[in-house]
């Protein structure tokens, strides 16, 4: 009897059969479920081999990454050392004119204001999106009303012995933040109080509202900008001139303000009138029904729409372009002008790093978005 | 003018020049400092700002000169750059002094928008590139071509009019920037790409092979481009006309800005009277005597101004031609000083 086996420790485990686990059975799962699948996940890997290489080599590889003029980027027949049937990105024009882009034409010695208001803002951006950091409220009446006057001073000057910059002196990123972040700033306080106006009981406030929504919606933003720059100066009494990146920055931040307010009462239109109901039973007045009840709610429920407008705010900041003030995307047009410069790579490049630009700015913006979904999902979500 | 900060119930501020119901420019260009000049959103060679972003070139020169005239000083102009569409309005409104931006003189501009053309600092016209393959010599044996140019600009209309008086069918292919417009001429789908001659050989550096096209000889239309002034200010029209003036005399007496401090000691009066030496010539114009002396010295002559910006050693690569001293054979030409 003593020759039985018993087993004295368990078996190995084995590794689940690759048919139900690990890679093999990831990719079976994901990209070949079906014929239909595999045939597009056949496609796909074909478009990647035939599309990723040349891309690599016309970004990377072959690109030029530091020289002082286009020379560098034309083929031989253009008077430059590469061969003819060469292409590659040209990098270094981008890298010359990266403070033409930043700054537009402020001038060299004074961009440290521009440097420091960007860090003041940063920093101030940082302390309130970061939810572990206290004294939320302070930081948000700092860069809500203080914090415009100090970027104000520090960018335009002609005060405490600043000297002045005249706004068309500004350009390239420093113009497309100040529009957009001026244009979200306003328009989000604005919305609200005009959607809440539109949804009144007051006639007068809310035909109001209604006449303000409807005029600027039904405006193209290149027409607000066309008034705004060139019928604007003619019907002002002689010798009156209004800035005009000012008029640009109220034409667009009105112009946003009318969608930001549709957004916002599609919201309220999604509260339950229970709440309403909930609120006046517990005898709260109006301001307190709408600020303690039902905007916390609406707002949350509209972020992807809020955020929605806001990038297409900040894209459409190009736009001031048409009436000569240069955006990100304006100097790099005007500095794609400069015939030092002139090869068949420049202007593709530069285009490719204007828009890396704007996707990073953009994604950033949606990616705090989702985050703050996810923070603030509270019942809604299935 | 006067700058007065006002503070608005937005919390906005804006920068409100109240201007004194206009004394005459001159007196307000020098009560402010400055010269406002509007200029391109940047056109290769005559407006566009270097690496640095400061504004060079030929017409940005023009406001150079009127700066050195005025105040003796060619670094006191500030630039506006302007759109095509915005360029009068910007001078009607006063928010510019002049308007030194490639403009066509036209009896149109020159008239009834009560425009002042200071004189011309570009002789352009319009030519035609093609691929030498096409075997083409002559625009006239571009019949039923495909034509690529920028639309809304009096470009595509001289197109139209040079095609239809040559009766010749044609196709036109048109783009808002000159730089999709290269890119659609590189690409092959148009056999022919048409924009100013001052443009063309520049456009071509853009080209992946660019020695497989060529430039037609033919000049299809007149583009006299000049600075830009408003009507009814004739001190102000009459110092602009003569700092350009005063460039082109210098290049036809030899005066140059690497010169010009000896030229001053010249015998000849017509370099003395151009110098400030002899006569009173800035005073009747409400400057200093020494204006032309300074443009030159600051900006140097028309010649100068035209082989930095434009030249056969830029890579514009334009060669005078027509904007040649009428002496050499071109139509430059300026009135005597005296």
């Amino acid at each position: 009897m003593s020759d039985h086996y018993i087993r004295k420790e368990d078996a190995p485990l084995l590794p689940p059969p690759s048919s139900v686990a690990g890679p093999v059975h990831w990719i079976r799962e994901n990209l070949f479920s079906g014929w239909f699948n595999s045939i597009m996940t056949l496609l796909a890997i074909y478009v990647l081999v035939v599309t990723v290489p040349g891309l690599v080599e016309y970004l990377f590889i072959n690109a030029v990454w530091d020289s002082v003029d286009g020379k560098a980027c034309r083929p031989a027949a253009g008077g430059g050392p590469n061969p003819a049937d060469w292409s590659g990105a040209c990098w270094s024009f981008a890298k010359a004119k990266f403070g033409f882009f930043m700054y537009g034409f402020y001038p060299d010695a004074l961009r440290w204001r521009v440097d420091l208001t960007g860090v003041i803002g940063a920093v101030g951006l940082v302390l309130l999106l970061i939810e572990t950091i206290p004294h939320k409220r302070w930081t948000a009446v700092f860069m809500l009303f203080v914090y415009p006057v100090i970027a104000y001073i520090l960018l335009s000057g002609g005060m405490f012995n600043l000297e002045y910059v005249e706004t068309n002196r500004w350009g390239g990123i420093l113009v497309t933040l100040v529009v957009a972040i001026t244009g979200i700033v306003v328009s989000l306080p604005l919305g609200i109080l005009l959607a809440l106006g539109r949804r009144s009981k007051m006639p007068a406030m809310r035909f109001a509202s209604v006449l303000f929504i409807e005029i600027w919606r039904g405006v193209p933003l290149i027409t607000v900008l066309f008034m705004a720059s060139v019928m604007l100066p003619l019907f002002l009494p002689e010798g009156v001139h209004f800035d005009k990146l000012l008029r640009c920055l109220i034409g667009v931040a009105l112009f946003s303000t009318a969608y930001m307010a549709e957004v916002v009462r599609g919201g309220l239109q999604a509260i339950v009138r229970g709440q309403y109901e909930g609120a006046q039973a517990l005898g709260l007045s109006y301001w307190k029904t709408m600020g303690l009840i039902i905007l916390p709610q609406a707002l949350k429920l509209v972020i992807p729409g809020i955020v929605n407008t806001f990038i297409g705010l900040f894209k459409d900041t190009t736009l001031v372009l048409i009436v000569g003030i240069l955006d990100l995307l304006g100097t790099v047009q005007t500095g794609l002008t400069d015939a030092k410069w002139f090869s068949p790579n420049t202007a593709t490049s530069a285009y490719i790093f204007t828009a890396a630009i704007f996707w990073a700015f953009c994604f950033a913006m949606s990616r705090y978005s989702i985050y703050m979904e996810n923070k603030l999902h509270t019942g809604h979500k299935r | 003018m006067k700058k007065l900060m006002v503070t608005a119930a937005l919390g906005a501020v804006m920068g409100l020049a109240a201007g004194a119901a206009s004394a005459g420019t001159i007196e307000d260009v020098k009560a402010k400092g400055f010269v406002q000049c509007g200029v391109s959103q940047g056109l290769p060679g005559f407006s566009n700002p270097d690496d640095k972003g400061n504004w060079t070139g030929l017409d940005v020169d023009v406001c150079r000169a009127v700066a050195a005239a005025v105040f003796g000083d060619a670094s006191k102009v500030k630039y506006t750059p302007l759109s095509a569409k915005e360029r009068f309005t910007a001078l009607q409104s006063g928010e510019i002094d002049m308007l030194s931006r490639n403009t066509t003189w036209t009896a149109t501009r020159d008239t009834a928008l009560g425009l002042n053309f200071a004189g011309v600092n570009y002789y352009d016209g319009q030519g035609f590139m093609v691929r030498k393959s096409l075997g083409v010599s002559s625009a006239l044996e571009l019949s039923g071509a495909a034509v690529c140019t920028n639309t809304g600009t009096t470009t595509e209309l001289n197109v139209a009019d040079y095609f239809r008086s040559h009766k010749m069918p044609y196709e036109i292919v048109a783009f808002e920037k000159s730089d999709e417009v290269v890119q659609a001429y590189n690409a092959g789908r148009c056999d022919v790409y048409t924009t100013d001659a001052s443009g063309l050989y520049a456009q071509r550096l853009k080209l992946t092979k660019p020695d497989e096209h060529i430039v037609l000889p033919e000049i299809i239309s007149k583009e006299p481009l000049g600075p830009v002034v408003r009507q009814g200010d004739d001190q102000w029209f009459n110092l602009v006309k003569w700092s350009l003036f005063a460039m082109v005399n210098a290049e036809e007496m030899g005066v140059t800005s690497a010169n010009v401090d000896e030229m001053k000691k010249s015998t000849n009066p017509a370099i003395r009277r151009l110098l400030g030496v002899e006569g009173k010539f800035g005073e009747n114009m409400g400057v200093s005597n020494d204006w032309a002396f300074n443009i030159v010295k600051q900006v140097g002559n028309y010649g100068e101004a035209f082989d930095r910006n434009v030249g056969p050693k830029t890579p514009l690569g334009i060669a005078r031609g027509v904007n040649a001293l009428w002496s050499k054979g071109g139509i430059q030409y300026a009135p005597p000083i005296r």
